[in-house]
């Protein structure tokens, strides 16, 4: 080897017009990331530095706020719900997904589906159907010896049922990735059915066990809809960005609290990223599935367990929606459809429904092609590195946003005098933007995740054909990822229906929603109504749901005959 | 291993290297392909052939050197600005296609007539014997059906250059040895040129016009099957293509070298040597020379073990000559012998024969590393 050769100059590899086309989008769509979450949350954190006339204060804002018990303590609040409602939620679902994937119990599916439920709905409407079941009026208050549904009791109540299907989906995820081998090993070695769980199920689920109660954490802490409806005098942080904002019109201390909860969402992400990382490792490609085994006493332990959560998932959903045909709860409880003519409520009109179903289907299309596509590049492109690796950035950074996080630093990046993008304040279309941002990471991940599995050369194979690489995309790449594609499309719709948090700062008269036409009717008092509203998301959420399931099942039996044998 | 004075040949490789940060997989590389040869890149894993068959592709651009095809610099290209096929080991087959789509992929992008494009997949599909296959989707075919459907569609569009990576190390041991024989009886129907990456000496000797043997990112050896078997260039070769013995010798005085004791003519290949010069003395089992009679010329050697290999039979033996002779520390030497040899020697277990490593078939190393 002649030191000629060595000192011969680096190949500089041609870019062709493919990969400028490429990385054009590829910045285009972390362009839109920028615009819409990162000068948002450059906007609300100086916020929290100045005061009403936009003079910079430094801390001054912090240290009223640190300095005023009253909004203080909410941390504590908030902090306490928070934790009281990880340790039941993670235990339940922990047992309930125990249940479901390693017990003989029948009616699984069954069982799954009705834990399932609560995605449906907006966080207000459990709340509310606690109202109707132990407030004041309410037909079990009994049941709390006479302690009051409104404050940390109604907070965790609602909350609890509120996450239990999003835990329940990383529990069941978690003990699906079981290897029989390991059992029978420990079987053979004579261990005990109690042993086995703790040195076999245990250390093989930990990871989403601790995943789980990240996620619950986070969940909680930034919920708004649950302590909004039943909180009563007990504050939390989520409510009292709120309070602040449309109650004192402080925006200031607004961005203040809305920057202390972003603190603990973000350690609360970033701990589980980190979690999540070490559970690939864990799972070899040789690993067998678990078939468990009758054993009639944990089995009919397991299904009276299983009928008693399930109870409650159907009757705090089956209350609402009683209350919402009960013509004047408590006194006439004969059915009628009045609460139902939003349009004579205050607060409410049918005009929000049909403006929630115009947000979801935009935030649907628009934001499935985009997070597809922006998915697709990140994996798929080549050289680029430093973009690429911005871009996977930026797509995480939506998750650790709390929603009314967002929508507040919407309200500061859109609304300030001089931004030329301040025109689509008040529209649908800030809406849009708003929705598909917040639900982004999710929908990043499973987009991620369908192209991983693809073959790593389709991309290599065309270009030896000379075949453009969007033709290959829209001909291999999307068919292939099609399932996928219709589960974020879904995923967007239903999210859309039912997020109240951060288009609570964003809507107009003119583009009330549903979930907040249910928030409204509920503070004017006009409790029925609201349930109604919520019972009208939960009917249209289940219909997409049925049509995904439909789709999803034509899809593969017509376009995908492919995966069959 | 360059003939860089030749300007005729159709791929040339020159002074290729290629770095993943601060690892080297390719060391200045330098190759010549001509028109219509099958070369095999040969190496274990990690050697840089595969590397250097995706630098020749344009997928992963080489950090230094020149490519040219067909007297075209193609050193920074992408690989849609080449002409080249490609079939992959996991075949990369569009799953959402059947065989026939699968086929027409890259036709169908040339704006060709329709009835052109079914003429010529029809064409490649018989080409492959595939033709009732034709709207089978992929996952409905068996692992050599799917390869044959890559091998048409990287042919569709008659590229000047085909390129195989490792193409059959996922087919079961006998499709394998069937569609060796088909793809090299396909490449010289047609007469593509063509590079072929494998980790399979056998594959390699079966199949290739020249074998290009690789190791630690760099070409230890160029040369036809029987070359590279016959007369390997390096220790590295000797023992990565079939079975070969190291011995320990010392060069004499006389011009021969003594192993285990006794004197081996070696005739030229000490050439340079001098007496008292440690070297490795090379054979391959199949060569070495056995007789029953004692006092013949060789080694006097004890057969420890007899391994049964079918058509032949594997000797562990070690030198019976006193004074403690071995033919070198952790030295298993073997001796092959055909069934028919074997039976008419009475060969058996704790046997003593005469072991003669016949001068045309011994190769002398400098040792590893030595002066």
């Amino acid at each position: 080897m002649s030191d000629a050769a060595l000192a011969a100059p680096r190949v500089k590899a041609k870019v062709s017009s493919e990969d400028w086309i490429m990385r054009a989008v590829l910045v285009g769509i972390a362009l839109y990331l920028t615009v819409s979450i990162l000068l948002p949350l450059y906007a609300i954190l100086s916020k929290s530095f100045k005061n009403a006339d936009g003079v910079f204060v430094g801390l001054a804002n912090y240290v009223n706020f640190f300095s005023t018990p009253a909004l203080f303590w909410s941390i504590q609040n908030s902090l306490t719900v928070t934790l009281i409602c990880c340790v039941i939620v993670v235990t339940l679902a922990f047992i309930y997904a125990y249940a479901l994937t390693r017990t003989c119990i029948p009616f699984k599916s069954l069982f799954k589906g009705v834990a399932l439920l609560p995605i449906l709905m907006p966080s207000l409407l459990p709340a509310i159907a606690l109202v109707y079941l132990f407030g004041n009026q309410g037909i079990i208050k009994d049941w709390l010896f006479g302690h009051e549904i409104y404050g940390p009791i109604g907070i965790v109540m609602g909350e609890c049922f509120y996450v239990f299907p999003h835990v329940l989906t990383i529990m069941l995820i978690a003990m699906a990735n079981s290897d029989a081998r390991l059992y029978e090993a420990s079987d053979v070695l004579g261990a005990s059915r109690i042993k086995t769980f703790f040195t076999v199920t245990l250390p093989s689920v930990r990871y989403g066990v601790v995943s789980a109660f990240f996620v619950c954490f986070t969940l909680v802490i930034t919920d708004f809809g649950v302590p909004k409806v039943v909180g009563g005098k007990y504050n939390v942080l989520a409510t009292d960005i709120y309070k602040q904002v449309v109650g004192r019109q402080d925006f200031e201390m607004g961005a203040v609290v809305s920057m202390v909860l972003l603190l603990p969402a973000v350690f609360a992400f970033a701990a589980d990223r980190l979690v999540q990382r070490r559970q690939v490792a864990l799972l070899s490609a040789r690993a067998v599935p678990y078939q468990p085994k009758k054993n009639t006493a944990v089995d009919t332990g397991m299904l009276i367990f299983c009928c008693l959560i399930g109870l409650i998932m159907v009757s705090i959903l089956g209350m609402a929606c009683f209350a919402s045909f009960a013509k004047f709860w408590p006194y006439d409880l004969s059915l009628s459809l009045k609460h139902y003519n939003f349009d004579l409520m205050d607060g409410g009109s049918w005009d929000a429904y049909w403006n929630s179903i115009e947000l979801a289907a935009w935030t649907a299309v628009i934001g499935t092609a985009m997070v597809f596509t922006g998915a697709y590049l990140v994996e798929k492109s080549k050289g680029f590195h430093s973009g690429r690796a911005a871009m996977q950035l930026l797509c995480m950074i939506p998750m650790a946003v709390p929603g009314l996080v967002l929508g507040l630093a919407y309200v500061f990046f859109f609304n300030a005098p001089g931004n030329p993008l301040g025109f689509i304040y008040h529209t649908m279309p800030i809406l849009v933007i708003c929705t598909v941002t917040h639900f982004y990471t999710v929908s990043h991940l499973t987009a991620a995740t369908a192209l991983k599995q693809l073959d790593g050369e389709f991309e290599s194979v065309s270009q030896s054909l000379k075949v453009p690489f969007y033709k290959t995309f829209f001909r291999i790449t999307v068919p292939v990822c099609m399932p996928a594609i219709l589960d974020i499309s879904m995923y967007l719709f239903v999210n859309a229906m039912t997020t109240v948090s951060a288009v609570v700062f964003l809507y107009s008269p003119d583009t009330a929603l549903a979930s907040v036409a249910i928030l409204n009717m509920d503070d004017a008092g006009d409790v029925a109504p609201a349930a109604a509203m919520g019972m009208m998301i939960v009917g249209t959420a289940a219909a997409v749901r049925l049509v995904h399931a439909g789709l999803t099942r034509g899809i593969l039996s017509r376009t995908q005959a492919w995966r069959k044998r | 291993m360059a003939n860089d004075g030749n300007g005729g040949a159709y791929l040339r490789v020159r002074n290729l290297t290629k770095k993943f940060g601060e690892f080297t997989a390719l060391k200045n590389v330098s190759l010549d392909v001509e028109e219509g040869e099958f070369v095999c890149f040969l190496g274990p894993s990690g050697c840089g052939k595969t590397t250097l068959l995706r630098a020749i592709a344009g997928l992963d651009i080489q950090t230094m050197g020149t490519v040219e095809q067909a007297g075209r610099d193609i050193s920074n290209l992408p690989p849609n600005e080449r002409d080249f096929g490609i079939v992959f080991q996991s075949y990369a087959l569009f799953p959402n296609l059947t065989v026939m789509r699968n086929v027409a992929y890259g036709l169908e992008n040339r704006k060709m007539p329709k009835a052109d494009i079914a003429a010529r997949v029809s064409e490649l599909l018989d080409l492959v014997s595939l033709h009732d296959q034709a709207d089978k989707y992929p996952s409905q075919l068996s692992g050599g059906q799917q390869q044959r459907v890559a091998l048409a569609r990287a042919l569709a569009t008659s590229p000047g250059l085909l390129l195989l990576d490792e193409p059959l190390s996922a087919l079961d041991a006998k499709v394998r040895v069937h569609l060796r024989h088909e793809i090299k009886e396909l490449q010289e129907k047609i007469g593509i040129t063509t590079i072929m990456v494998t980790h399979d000496q056998e594959e390699a000797l079966a199949m290739a016009d020249r074998i290009v043997v690789m190791n630690h990112g760099v070409i230890e050896q160029v040369g036809s099957p029987e070359e590279i078997y016959a007369d390997p260039a390096s220790p590295f070769v000797a023992d990565f293509i079939g079975t070969t013995n190291f011995v320990d010798g010392e060069v004499r005085a006389d011009g021969q070298v003594s192993v285990a004791g006794v004197a081996i003519d070696c005739g030229a290949a000490l050439d340079g040597l001098n007496p008292g010069d440690m070297v490795t003395v090379c054979i391959r089992p199949e060569d070495v020379q056995v007789s029953t009679e004692g006092g013949g010329a060789g080694i006097p050697v004890t057969i420890t073990d007899v391994e049964f290999l079918g058509s032949f039979h594997r000797c562990h033996v070690v030198p019976v000559n006193g004074a403690g002779q071995t033919f070198g520390k952790d030295i298993d030497f073997m001796i092959d012998l055909s069934a028919g040899r074997a039976r008419d020697l009475g060969i058996r277990e704790g046997m003593a024969v005469q072991a003669a490593l016949p001068p045309e078939f011994v190769r002398i190393y400098r040792p590893v590393g030595g002066a």
